[in-house]
C-alpha cells in the first residue's frame, strides 16, 4: 500500500474529475459553464481559511459536532467478537450526516452570490438538511422529491414545509430518488443565473462528488482521532451504508491509505440481489455506464436503460454510486457487500433493544453486516460503524413491515 | 462529404433555409413512428433528427420524456432505432439523419460497435446531450474518425471565451439552443436569438440551426429569418401524443417546413 503521494488513494479526482475511469463532466452544454464555475470556486474555497472557519464554527455551534463515537457494548457483548464503536453521526442537527455536506455548499452559494437553492431528495434528509440551512441563511430553497417518497416519508415532507422549503412531487418514472434528481437538473438548466444546485450524495459531474467528499470528510476525521485517544490505534474495520455514498465516504476517505484499516461499503439488497433487479446493489449487481453527469456502476437493462432500485430504504433508493466507490470497488481497496430490507429490519430492531438507538433504515443495512461479521472476528478487534441518521422519519414503514398498526400512540 | 453537407450546399445553392424535425424513434409505436419519418421529406423535411429513448432524458420536457416512456413501453430499443434507419433508407438515401439522444444506451453497446451500426444502418450525424467537449474523447472524436458528423450545441451560457472549444470538434452544423431550459418548456425569441446566431456565425463556417422553443410556422419563419434553420420537436411529438393520425402530423410538419422556407 502507497506510503509516499504519488501513488495515494487519496489524489483523486484528476483534472477531469476522473477517479480512474470513473466520474467526469457528463452534462449539457448549458450546465457546462456553471460547474466549470463551481469547481473553480470550490478550489478557492477549499485552501481559504476563512471558509473553514466559518464552516467549523457552524460544525461546533450549529450542527453540534464532533459527534461522539460510542463503544455500543451491549451490542459487543452480544455478538461475541469484534469491539463495535458506533459514530454517532444521527445525534447532528436534523438527525443525519447530511448536514454536514449542505453548510459546505451553501456556504459556497452564499460566496458565489446565489440566492435561490435547489436540491433533490430521497428519504428526506437531504431534504430537511438543505431546508434547514436556506432557512437559517434567508435563502429560497426548492426540493425536489419523488412522488412515491413524499408519500413514505411524510414527516420529513412536512419538516421541510415548517423550515419555508417548497416540496415539489416529482412524478416522472417511477417517483423516486432518480427521477427527483432528473427534475433538479431541469430546473437548473432553465434557472442558471440566480440558482445553486446543492447535491445530497457523492455523485453527479465532477467536481460535486469531490467536494461533497471533502465536506463529508469530517466524520472519518474525527473518528481517527476519537478512536485513537479511546485505544490509542487505528480501528481494524469501517462499515458504513451506501446508496449515493456520501456518509460512506466521508468516514472511508481519512483512511484510504491506512493499509491496516478494512474498508466495507453496504448497499441495499431490497428482496435480494437477483435477476429482477429487486434491489439498489450498483456494484454487486450493476455495471458501468454513465447517468446523472458521472460514469459510475448502474442498475440498467441490455440496452442501457436505467431500472429501478428496490429497497425499503429511500434513501438507498438509487440505481447508481458515487463514482469514487466504483473505483474503489475496481482497484479492490474497499469491499462492498448487500444486505436485503429483512436482515436491515432485523438490525434496526436489535439496535433499538440492545443500544437504546433507534437507527435510520439506511445505517440499519450497515448494522445488518455488522451482525453478520463481528462474531467471526477477535475481541480485540475494532470495528467502527457510521450510525449516518436516526429512524425517527422510519417508525411508520418499520410498523408497516412489521405488520403493526398505529393508532394515536396506544 | 456525409448527406448532412450535401443537403447544406443545395439549400445554400437555392437559396433556402433548413427545415429540421425531430421525433422520438418507436413513438408511440414502431410501425407509426415508421410511417411519419418515412413522410417527413414530402413534407418539407431537410434534416431528419431521430430520438433515441432514454429512461432519464435529463434536458427534455414533459411532452418529450413522455414521449421517451411511450417508446420504451412498446419496446423501442437502440437496435430498433437503428432498424428504423435501415428501413427509412430503403426509402430515402438522400436525407439526412441525425440520431439526437443521451450517451448511456450508446455507452452501453460499446462505441466502437455503434459507429460501424450507426453508419451501416444510414445515420449521417448524432447529437449526444450529455457529452459536452471536455468529454471529447468518448465518442465525439471517434465518431468525426468514422466519417459520422458530431453536432454540437451551444447555448446562451457559451460564453465567447468557450465558443472555440464548443465549435472545435463540431461538423456538420451547429445546434443553437435558444433558450436556458428544457425542450418545449420557453418560447424561443428572434430579437434574442439574432445577435446569438450572429456571435456565432463569427467564429465559425458551419451552418447554424435554431432549436427549443420553436412551435409554430410563424416562429419557424421567424426563426430561420435569422439562422440557417429551425429545428421543431416537442410541437410535432405533441400532435403525436394526441393520437393525431401519421397524416395530420405530417400535415402539421408541411405547415411548419413551408413557414422554414418562407425565411
Amino acid at each position: 500500500m502507497p506510503e509516499d503521494n504519488v501513488n495515494s488513494f487519496m489524489n483523486g479526482p484528476d483534472e477531469n474529475g476522473r477517479f480512474g475511469d470513473f466520474g467526469g463532466r457528463f452534462v449539457s452544454e448549458t450546465l457546462m459553464p456553471l460547474i466549470l464555475e463551481l469547481e473553480a470556486q470550490y478550489e478557492h474555497a477549499k485552501t481559504d481559511d476563512s471558509f473553514w472557519a466559518e464552516m467549523n464554527d457552524l460544525w461546533t455551534h450549529y450542527v453540534g459536532r464532533p459527534s461522539p463515537l460510542y463503544y455500543a457494548e451491549r451490542l459487543t457483548e452480544k455478538l461475541g467478537g469484534a469491539k463495535i464503536y458506533l459514530k454517532r453521526d444521527e445525534l447532528n442537527h436534523t438527525g443525519a450526516h447530511k448536514i454536514n455536506n449542505v453548510l459546505g455548499q451553501i456556504i459556497l452559494a452564499r460566496r458565489m452570490g446565489k440566492t435561490r437553492i435547489i436540491a433533490e431528495t430521497g428519504a428526506g434528509q437531504h431534504g430537511v438538511a438543505t431546508a434547514t440551512v436556506c432557512a437559517k441563511f434567508g435563502l429560497k430553497c426548492v426540493v425536489y422529491m419523488g412522488a412515491h417518497d413524499v408519500e413514505r416519508q411524510a414527516p420529513n415532507v412536512f419538516r421541510m414545509k415548517l423550515l419555508g422549503a417548497e416540496v415539489v412531487p416529482v412524478t416522472s418514472g417511477r417517483g423516486t430518488l432518480k427521477d427527483a434528481m432528473n427534475d433538479a437538473l431541469r430546473d437548473w438548466v432553465t434557472n442558471v443565473r440566480d440558482t445553486f444546485y446543492c447535491i445530497g450524495t457523492v455523485a453527479g459531474p465532477h467536481p460535486y462528488p469531490a467536494m461533497v467528499r471533502d465536506f463529508q470528510a469530517i466524520i472519518g476525521k474525527e473518528t481517527k482521532e476519537q478512536m485513537h485517544a479511546a485505544e490509542g490505534r487505528l480501528p481494524d474495520t469501517l462499515i458504513a451504508a451506501i446508496g449515493g455514498g456520501s456518509n460512506a465516504m466521508g468516514l472511508f476517505f481519512p483512511f484510504l491509505d491506512d493499509k491496516s484499516v478494512n474498508i466495507i461499503g453496504v448497499e441495499a439488497g431490497g428482496k435480494g440481489v437477483n435477476a429482477k433487479m429487486e434491489h439498489c446493489a450498483s456494484l454487486t449487481g450493476g455495471r458501468p455506464g454513465v447517468l446523472h453527469g458521472n460514469r459510475t456502476y448502474l442498475l440498467q437493462d441490455d440496452d442501457g436503460q436505467i431500472l429501478e432500485g428496490f429497497s425499503i430504504s429511500a434513501g438507498l433508493d438509487y440505481p447508481g454510486i458515487g463514482p469514487e466507490h466504483s473505483w474503489l470497488h475496481d482497484i479492490g481497496r474497499a469491499k462492498y457487500v448487500s444486505i436485503t430490507d429483512v436482515e436491515a429490519l432485523e438490525a434496526f430492531q436489535l439496535c433499538c433493544e440492545m443500544e437504546g438507538i433507534i437507527p435510520a433504515l439506511e445505517p440499519s443495512h450497515a448494522l445488518g453486516h455488522v451482525i453478520k461479521l463481528a462474531p467471526t472476528l477477535p475481541k480485540d478487534h475494532l470495528l467502527v460503524m457510521n450510525m449516518c441518521g436516526r429512524g425517527d422519519k422510519d417508525i411508520f414503514t418499520v410498523a408497516a413491515a412489521l405488520g403493526i398498526e398505529m393508532n394515536n400512540g396506544e | 462529404m456525409t448527406r448532412i453537407d450535401a443537403t447544406f450546399a443545395r439549400l445554400k445553392a437555392a437559396n433556402k433555409k433548413a427545415f429540421v424535425s425531430y421525433l422520438m424513434a418507436g413513438d408511440p409505436d414502431y410501425d407509426t413512428s415508421l410511417e411519419i419519418v418515412k413522410g417527413l421529406p414530402a413534407a418539407g423535411v431537410d434534416i431528419i433528427e431521430l430520438g433515441l429513448p432514454f429512461t432519464d432524458p435529463m434536458a427534455d420536457g414533459p411532452t418529450i420524456q413522455l414521449a421517451g416512456q411511450r417508446a420504451l413501453e412498446a419496446g423501442m430499443t437502440l437496435e430498433r432505432t437503428l432498424q428504423m434507419a435501415r428501413d427509412f433508407r430503403a426509402v430515402d438515401d438522400v436525407t439526412p439523419i441525425v440520431l439526437m439522444g443521451y450517451y448511456n444506451p450508446i455507452y452501453s453497446r460499446g462505441v466502437d460497435q455503434f459507429l460501424v451500426d450507426a453508419k451501416d444502418a444510414g445515420i449521417d450525424g448524432m447529437i449526444v446531450v450529455d457529452l459536452p467537449p471536455e468529454e471529447d474523447t468518448e465518442l465525439c472524436i471517434p465518431a468525426q474518425a468514422a466519417g459520422l458528423n458530431f453536432i454540437r450545441l451551444a447555448t446562451p451560457t457559451t460564453d465567447s471565451e468557450r465558443l472555440p472549444k464548443v465549435l472545435q470538434n463540431t461538423s456538420g452544423f451547429v445546434y443553437y439552443v435558444s433558450i436556458t431550459g428544457i425542450t418545449g418548456a420557453a418560447e424561443a425569441e428572434a430579437t434574442n436569438v439574432g445577435p446569438e446566431v450572429a456571435r456565432i456565425k463569427a467564429a465559425t463556417d458551419l451552418p447554424i440551426i435554431v432549436g427549443f422553443g420553436v412551435n409554430t410556422p410563424e416562429k419557424a419563419e421567424a426563426i430561420a429569418s435569422i439562422s440557417d434553420g429551425a429545428v421543431v420537436g416537442s410541437a410535432i411529438v405533441g400532435k403525436i401524443a394526441n393520437g393525431d393520425s401519421p397524416a395530420d402530423v405530417l400535415e402539421f410538419v408541411a405547415s411548419l417546413a413551408a413557414g422554414a422556407h418562407k425565411a
